[in-house]
């Protein structure tokens, strides 16, 4: 019998029949669900299975392992990737020799990301073999194949799903999990030290594993040909499936090749192709990756073939694909009728429904007790990656950058040094502190740059679904590492701890910041109401209300509703209290 | 079948597509969902697609082909309902959630048009006002499980109970009496 699963836990559970002894990760959209599996299904299975401080250190533990011989994986969402480069470009010209697999997944829209770049052009660029799983199914097979494939080239190799296959379900035919080989170990060698004069012999040797790679993949189940018609489609990963159900919609037989394994391409395989079709389509999301390698392979062929794609404007490069974008183009490609939409005139007009910080956030008592600390002085708040980014929106208004994981503490020292009348308020996250906090915060204490970092404490990695972080020791055999102890080791001379439920503890924190003299470090800690027991309910006392909407329009808590001249709480209310603490009224009373 | 839900992050859509996927299994059924997981859970605009029987396509409905659209919240039927085919029928709570930019005057919430649009346009339109059931039945959370049952009137490919199993199966034990009251106070709710 099937189970259906969801694309990540299909990737962890093809990890755990390969044989993997190690698995590392960072929590990202949409990748977390993968190490989430592993750490419930790992250790049962002999895995060790750790969240990584970030995706650097995590590719190195999986690396480690795999130098010793055992099979490893680190996974990641695509800008884990950049934080990870540094380790997967050198990587690349040692090589591996346990199977070393790096899933890495994109997320083209962007749905939870800041950029929409493609992995299967990253992986282009390290010459490292790539994957694109066009489902969870596939995502499946393909990372089993991953280590197999790793181990033949000695390379790691890189499983490249996007948002529409890790967070979509499909019924997955399991195979068993085996028992784990033994390890063969770690043997010393000159080829694990690399040097410029190794880096020299391993570049010919990486370059030649392309040309092996693309040969490897030629007669791979994941790339198939189907022969129909002198107009033809290439396609890479997902978008093969929009592709056949728009064939089958415009009830036409196309020629099809489905690339599974973008780069390095399968020149063989794709040459016989473009010498059997007039004209072909390509379709892929993202970057003309496949496109590119095609039409240099058919001018370097002189082949006489018509190419359509990203590059003459038939397909976006920018944005997630769907159904509906595939079918328009591959009616244009066959100068068809698209099938149409049923048209149903006057929508009214809807209300944006942007994310918003949940009921009880404490974000949202960090936000306003600095935005109200700033009233009276020059203030620049530079924010960073996790549910806080969402303090930006109205009515909260508490973030004026947000950049990527870290940057925060990092821009706001350049800042202060072109703009010494401002005071710069750094915000960054529990988990995003360790993450990519400390060398930016060693800095601003080295270099004595007065800025004030707030650590937004909530006690977990939330926006990416409650992980756990080296703040916390959940784990028996795990040691807690505490925030104001590090800044102190760090040499901060003003650390300052607050509740941001507790507004006037807060609120006198913050001023107390703002007015020290070098780097200050302020933790405010609450833990997110997400994991944790809510602490009650309030309500609104509608003789005492007298309908000013203060607290909906200061604090935009969305179970805080206008109800005609009152104020309705709704159930979602978590009783975090702000609501009453700023009422002129006093009319929010706690339930008891 | 199409099945597309749509409601606001939070409303537990993502419980209830794993549900009436695991339930499409069990009958033998294929199965593809895509889910929305990440910052728009966060009080943003929530779909899940559910595709079932053997299939050959994506986990996205294109637009216009869904059969059914289960919508939690009416301003969020409107705004999918581009993907309900011509004759498809649709399943709506009435209860809306407005956005805080909404309560702020930043965005309109025109309720009343919204639900006459909704009901002008779509042939098969039933209206539920699933969260009162939901505190009914014991929790205001549990608004996922009153569409679901209601749900099970539209001619599933699976009896309800095999819905009502997989649903509480994703559920710990001790929210299951609240859940299956809810379920069935949305089933009575449209029985004819
Ligand atoms: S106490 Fe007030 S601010 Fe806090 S969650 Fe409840 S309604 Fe929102
Ligand atoms: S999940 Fe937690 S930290 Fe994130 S917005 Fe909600 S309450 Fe705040």
């Amino acid at each position: 019998m099937p189970e259906l699963l969801m694309g990540n836990e299909a990737i962890a559970r093809g990890a755990l029949e390969a044989g993997i002894r190690v698995a590392t990760a960072y929590p990202g959209t949409p990748a977390s669900e993968i190490m989430a599996t592993l750490m419930r299904f790992g250790p049962g299975a002999g895995v060790y299975a750790e969240w990584s401080v970030n995706e650097k250190v995590a590719v190195e533990i999986a690396a480690g392992a795999a130098y010793a011989g055992a099979r490893a994986m680190a996974s990641m969402k695509q800008m884990g990737l950049n934080v990870a480069a540094d380790a997967v470009m050198s990587l690349a010209y040692i090589g591996v020799k346990g199977g070393l697999v790096l899933v890495v997944a994109d997320d083209p829209g962007p749905h939870s990301s800041q950029t929409e770049q493609d992995t299967r052009l990253f992986a282009r660029f390290a010459k490292l073999p790539v994957l694109d799983p066009s489902c969870p199914r596939e995502a499946y097979e393909m990372t089993k194949y991953a280590f197999d494939l790793s181990e033949t080239l000695g390379l790691p190799v890189i499983v490249r799903p996007t948002t529409r296959t890790c967070h979509a379900c499909q019924d997955v035919a399991l195979g068993t999990i085996p028992p784990r080989p033994p390890v063969p170990g770690f043997e010393k060698d000159p080829r694990w030290v690399i040097m410029p004069s190794l880096s020299a012999r391993q570049h010919v040797w990486l370059n030649r594993q392309q040309r092996r790679a693309g040969e490897e993949f030629t007669n791979s189940p994941f790339n198939e040909v189907r022969l129909n018609s002198p107009a033809g489609v290439i396609t890479s990963g997902l978008s093969y499936y929009y592709v056949t159900e728009a064939g089958e919609h415009l009830g036409v037989k196309l020629s099809l090749l489905k690339i599974g394994t973008p780069y390095p391409l399968p020149e063989k395989l794709v040459v016989n192709f473009l010498k059997q079709v007039e004209r072909v389509l390509i379709v892929e999301e993202q970057e003309p990756v496949v496109e590119d390698q095609v039409i240099r392979l058919a001018w370097r062929h002189r082949l006489p073939v018509e190419i359509d794609g990203k590059h003459n404007g038939y397909l976006p490069r920018e944005g997630e694909f769907n159904p509906d974008i595939v079918a328009a183009a591959l009616a244009r490609f066959l100068a068809i009728q698209p099938a149409g939409t049923p048209d149903r005139p006057g929508t009214p007009t809807l209300p944006a429904r942007p994310p918003l910080l949940c009921a009880g956030c404490p974000h949202r008592g960090s936000f306003y007790a600095f935005k109200q600390a700033a009233r009276d002085r020059k203030v620049i708040l530079t924010g960073d990656i996790g549910c806080y980014t969402l303090g930006a929106a109205p009515p909260l208004e508490a973030m004026d950058t947000c950049l990527c994981m870290g940057a925060g503490l990092g821009l706001a020292q350049g800042l202060a040094r072109v703009q010494p009348d401002t005071r710069l308020v750094a915000f960054v996250g529990d988990s995003t502190f360790f993450h990519a906090g400390l060398p930016p915060l060693v800095n601003a204490v080295h270099q004595q740059t007065p800025i004030v970092v707030v650590v937004l404490d909530n006690e977990t990695t939330a926006m990416t679904g409650h992980q756990p972080h080296p703040g916390l020791a959940t784990g028996t055999r795990q040691k807690k590492i505490d925030i104001s102890q590090v800044a102190r080791a760090c040499g901060v001379e003003t650390i300052l701890t607050a509740d941001p439920l507790n507004l006037e503890e807060t609120l006198a924190v913050a001023n107390q910041a703002l007015a020290a003299p070098g780097p200050a470090l302020v933790i405010l800690r609450h833990p997110c109401p997400q994991v944790a027991k809510p602490a009650g309910r309030y309500q609104v006392d509608e003789t005492a209300c007298i309908g000013c909407h203060t607290c909906i329009k200061e604090l935009g808590c969305p179970a805080l509703r206008p109800d005609g001249n009152g104020v309705q709480i709704a159930a979602t209310c978590t009783g975090c209290g702000l609501c009453s603490q700023i009422c002129p009224v006093a009319a929010i009373e706690e339930v008891v | 079948m199409d099945i597309l839900i749509a409601g606001v992050g939070g409303q537990g859509i993502i419980l209830a597509s794993r549900a009436i996927g695991a339930a499409a299994l069990k009958t033998g059924l294929q199965v593809r969902t895509a889910e929305t997981i990440g910052m728009a859970q966060r009080e943003g605009s929530v779909v899940s697609h559910v595709r079932l029987g053997p299939t050959t396509t994506g986990p996205l409905i294109p637009r216009g082909r869904a059969d059914i659209l289960l919508a939690l919240e009416p301003a969020e039927a409107c705004r999918y309902l581009g993907y309900l085919k011509p004759d498809g029928r649709a399943l709506i709570s009435t209860t809306p959630v407005v956005p805080v930019m909404a309560s702020l005057g930043a965005t309109p919430y025109p309720l009343d048009d919204i639900l006459g649009y909704l009901r002008n346009n779509i042939a098969g339109c039933h209206f539920l006002a699933a969260p009162d059931l939901a505190c009914q039945a014991g929790s205001h959370r549990a608004l996922n499980m009153v569409m679901l049952g209601a749900l099970t009137n539209l001619d599933l490919p699976f009896p309800a109970e095999t819905l009502l199993a997989a649903a509480l199966k994703l559920l710990p034990d001790r929210v299951h009496e609240v859940n299956r009251r809810a379920f069935q106070l949305g089933k009575q709710a449209l029985e004819v």
